[in-house]
């Protein structure tokens, strides 16, 4: 009986921490993105394209967050855009999220059609991820990298940005 | 004095031999290479025979998007192979970066999927630098003029990685059906989403 009330008071806990962390995760098409690269505000939006599969993507997604982190009170979004296999979402994406406990918001783009879109975010992209697009703010024009990103790199290029 | 004149040769080695930007377009003149197949024995476009050309693949072990692309990849080489363009599977991957894509760890996975086709390595990256892949799965098909080899499809093998039954447009299949009716290949460049090559750091 002890151990069914134990077993009841951890699972309780679990709930309540899983409540306290998760944020949901969207499946989006095409136009989310395209919206966002048409924003006509103020904000500073850095778009993240990753996925759990790519290495150098998982190891580079704590700089979006601490950089959102750091400029809290900034007009700066961080969103992370998932190109996993929307199938996975609850089974790999949702979980991936809240083992990392990654803070920014994160999507899931289900366009398989590739080729169909990637020339929109820049005719530059190859297709290999992690990149990123940089609009809004104080850009003229978007930027846009093909690469793995450290911290200070990052920071240092964003920080200009905002306005 | 030597030594600070090697300095500065050392340096324009490693920039000239850094994955290019620009690589092959199609039109251009594909370039050969000799690299080890799982079997052990050597690959080389020269080497190939009775042949019209090659679908010459940048893949690897451990990348999702390749995975997914593996039987699709054994399809085309059952289908276009006796029609004279055979599949030739490269791993360009660096394995100290990625060590699912070891030599070694190519030997067991063609075992496992029997690959009908060389899976050979691109040990020193140069073919994947030269070639100008960026990406795994990364495609370049290649035709036959007499011993010269011309790029004609440079891009992806279809346009749905993950849900093969719901592919729309076969581009490697549509440019080899254009070029075998000896029609010109109407989309001969495609992008997809992929792995980054693990280049040697």
């Amino acid at each position: 009986m002890k151990i069914k009330i134990t077993l009841l008071f951890l699972f309780f806990l679990f709930c309540i921490n899983l409540r306290g962390n998760a944020q949901s995760v969207e499946i989006v098409k095409w136009d989310y993105i395209e919206n966002l690269m048409n924003q006509k505000s103020d904000t500073l939006y850095v778009i993240n394209f990753w996925a759990t599969w790519c290495a150098p993507c998982v190891k580079e997604l704590p700089y979006f967050d601490r950089l959102a982190a750091e400029n809290k009170s900034a007009k700066l979004k961080v969103i992370l855009i998932s190109l996993d296999f929307k199938k996975q979402l609850e089974s790999r994406i949702i979980p991936f999220v809240k083992e990392k406990n990654i803070q920014s918001k994160v999507v899931v783009l289900d366009e398989p059609n590739y080729n169909s879109w990637i020339d929109k975010v820049n005719p530059e992209w190859s297709g290999a991820i992690p990149a990123t697009l940089i609009v809004g703010g104080t850009t003229t024009t978007p930027l846009f990298f093909e690469k793995e990103f450290i911290f200070t790199e990052l920071n240092e290029i964003v920080k200009p940005l905002i306005k | 004095m030597k030594k600070l004149l090697i300095l500065p040769a050392i340096l324009f080695l490693f920039i000239a031999a850094s994955p290019s930007e620009t690589g092959f377009k199609v039109g251009d003149k594909a370039a050969d290479f000799n690299l080890k197949n799982v079997d052990g024995k050597m690959v080389s476009l020269a080497g190939l025979k009775n042949n019209k050309g090659a679908i010459v693949i940048f893949t690897c072990n451990h990348c999702p998007c390749s995975v997914a692309y593996e039987d699709r990849i054994i399809a085309l080489h059952n289908k276009y192979a006796a029609q004279g363009y055979p599949v030739v599977a490269i791993n360009p991957n660096d394995p100290v970066k990625s060590p699912d894509d070891s030599f070694e760890a190519m030997v067991v996975r063609a075992n496992e999927k029997k690959f009908p086709f060389p899976y050979i390595y691109d040990v020193d990256q140069k073919v994947a630098s030269v070639y100008g892949a960026v990406r795994t799965p990364h495609v370049f098909v290649l035709t036959r003029e007499e011993n010269a080899y011309n790029v004609t499809y440079i891009g992806a093998i279809d346009d749905n990685t993950y849900e093969p039954e719901n592919v729309q447009t076969r581009y490697v299949e549509q440019a080899l059906d254009e070029i075998l009716a000896g029609k010109k290949v109407t989309t001969n460049f495609t992008k997809a989403i992929g792995c980054t090559i693990k280049w040697k750091s």
